[in-house]
């Protein structure tokens, strides 16, 4: 089994913090889901929408409408301000078992490119494992990594690369 | 005391001008050796002259390659374009070391020919001379030849002139959407031609050793894939497109292989694909990240960027696989590196006091010297010649080329008008030939 220590890491944080629905998700499933049929979210929701009569992923007051989860530098490691955000989706994965989400993993500029890529993997990895830990079926994500290829923010500086290193939920 | 001297060389032309590379040197040698180009005489008719000053484009190629230091043709005495019409004294009064003439002449419909004299000017003689059949389309291309042999005739190393780059640019419209492009360009910037256009990130563009294909990463269908392009006809293939990352291409020295990065077992590990057969062998298996492969020039060996050692060095390991053998060792961050030509050294890129920089590592004498003086540089990439590596750069928030000299004394500098360029890769040397 090739994994790299800090996925296991969260994924045994993740299980430690949230064993009532730390069920392992399937190792072999399908990881080529489709992008595109986010449109299939049905409009009954996850618990988190209140008076929301919509498609709870836009509920502005659910978690849901979080999908961006910062990184440190150099570090795939989940902060913990993350964790919330990220159960409510598996929640919402959960409930919602035909829903696909892409998890999009991302560096910031320095350094060389490709290596850049496979740090965004590892953190669009990280996530994974994080979403499979709390139950969702591996069928229903798919990552990439756009490593520095990417950016949102623009400046050469730590403000830039801080929004840039991230992991983001794409329905 | 070196002196910082700034000479511009504003390469523009009319043609296409917001794409082409302006280069200019902000660090000269010292000592440059004086040399005259005297411009070119025409022999055809007056009223239409070649559309290239072939004179120029040679005395600018040698002035950028940092070691001579041609002669303003205002300051020359006389214009010889034949021999019986050099009198050295008129050159050495003017201490210059070497003289190149040269007429064009009419050769058959959108025909030339070109005949250059190289001298010595201190003994009064000629140290070689041609004459060289060409078109209008190809003039610029055969004055890039000729200062190769200027060059190589002059320091007994072969010239880097008559070659290209290619290189990715970035560009946002008024909406933010972005534009990348994958272009060729000649070495001196001229003549830019974008051969893949795409809304989504292309990287990692790769010479095959013939120069006549480029291997790159595209993400277009929202996922990275490997495509080989033919240069000269635009066709091309999609060669990898695994699930994860398909990256970091690399070709073998006898063009049949390409190495490459796949994450499809769970991790980033490299691959050698038969490019003809499409089968594939894993060179690499270990946990951590295993990227940016480069092949020894003896085709035996590849060195390639591991964080195995919990910071990413670069390893070494044989093209039949087993151990890996870490060979940086300088700081906490060495990636992308390559070879140079001779197999010699490595060019790749540090992490010195935060900031990213281009060192060569000298694999014998284990000298490591840090090349270049940026925050952000990346991508280095050896000339055929070995004798500059190009690279990126960040000034002002945007992504240039930059070029240093092997020895480090020679430093230039490449803008491009509008966006961001980024991940220049000097041509192999090959036989020119214009792309359709």
């Amino acid at each position: 089994m090739k994994r790299n220590t800090t996925a296991w890491l969260t994924i045994v944080l993740s299980a430690l913090l949230f064993a009532g629905c730390s069920s392992t998700g399937t190792k072999d499933g399908d990881p080529g889901a489709s992008v595109e049929d986010g449109t299939g979210a049905s409009t009954m929701g996850a618990s988190q929408g209140g008076s929301w009569s919509g498609n709870p992923l836009d509920n502005p007051n659910s978690l849901l409408s979080s999908r961006t989860i910062y990184f440190d530098f150099d570090q795939s490691t989940i902060r913990s301000e993350y964790i919330d955000v990220l159960r409510t989706h598996a929640g919402y994965l959960n409930t919602n078992r035909s829903v696909a989400v892409t998890v999009e993993g991302h560096a910031d500029e320095r350094g060389s490119r490709e290596y850049n890529i496979a740090l965004g993997e590892r953190r669009a990895n990280t996530i994974l494992r994080f979403l499979e830990a709390e139950g969702v079926s591996s069928s229903q994500i798919n990552t990439i990594s756009y490593g520095e290829e990417r950016p949102i923010a623009f400046g050469d500086d730590e403000a830039s690369w801080a929004e840039n290193r991230r992991g983001v939920l794409v329905y | 005391m070196k002196r910082l001297f700034v000479l511009a060389v504003m390469l523009c032309v009319s043609l296409q001008a917001k794409a082409v590379l302006t280069i200019e040197i902000t660090q000269g040698l010292e000592g440059a050796l004086p040399v005259a180009v005297v411009p070119f005489a025409w022999r055809g008719d007056a009223g239409s002259p070649p559309p290239q000053a072939v004179g120029e484009v040679i005395a600018a190629d040698l002035q950028r390659s940092g070691r001579f230091k041609p002669l303003s043709p205002d300051e020359m005495l006389a214009r010889p374009s034949r021999g019986e019409e050099v009198d050295f004294r008129d050159w050495r009064a003017l201490n210059v070391d070497n003289l190149v003439i040269g007429e064009i002449s009419p050769n058959g419909p959108g025909g030339y020919l070109i005949k250059f004299y190289l001298y010595d000017v201190f003994r009064g003689e000629q140290l070689t001379g041609y004459s060289m059949p060409t078109t209008a389309r190809d003039l610029r291309a055969t004055a890039h030849s000729i200062a190769d042999i200027i060059y190589e005739t002059l320091t007994g190393q072969p010239g880097a002139f008559a070659t290209r780059i290619a290189y990715v640019t970035s560009e946002r419209d008024s909406a933010g959407k972005e534009l990348v492009e994958l272009r060729i360009a000649d070495a001196d910037g001229y003549n830019p031609q974008t051969i893949v256009s795409s809304k989504e990130p292309i990287m990692s563009p790769a010479w095959s050793p013939d120069g006549r294909k480029l291997a790159y990463v595209s993400f277009e269908k929202a996922k990275p894939s490997i495509w080989i392009q033919e240069v000269f006809t635009g066709k091309r293939e999609k060669v990898s497109s695994f699930k994860g990352i398909n990256g970091a291409p690399a070709w073998s020295p006898d063009g049949r292989f390409l190495a490459l990065t796949l994450s499809k077992d769970g991790n980033p590990d490299i691959f050698i694909l038969d490019v003809a057969r499409r089968s594939l062998r894993p060179l690499t298996r270990h946990w951590s990240i295993d990227t940016e492969p480069a092949w020894a020039p003896d085709g035996k060996s590849l060195v390639f960027t591991s964080d195995r050692g919990g910071s990413p060095q670069i390893y070494q390991v044989s093209v039949n696989g087993g151990e890996a053998s870490r060979i940086s060792f300088e700081g906490k961050y060495n990636a992308r590196a390559s070879f140079s030509p001779d197999g010699k050294m490595l060019t790749m890129v540090t992490r010195v006091n935060g900031q990213y920089r281009i060192a060569t590592l000298d694999l014998k004498s284990r000298d490591f010297r840090v090349m270049s003086t940026g925050r952000l540089d990346e991508s280095p990439s050896f000339a055929p010649n070995g004798s500059m590596i190009i690279y990126a750069t960040r000034v002002n928030d945007k992504g240039m080329l930059a070029a240093v000299s092997t020895d480090g004394r020679v430093q230039q500098r490449l803008r491009i008008q509008q966006g961001d360029v980024r991940e220049p890769v000097w041509s192999p040397h090959h036989k020119q030939e214009r792309i359709r």
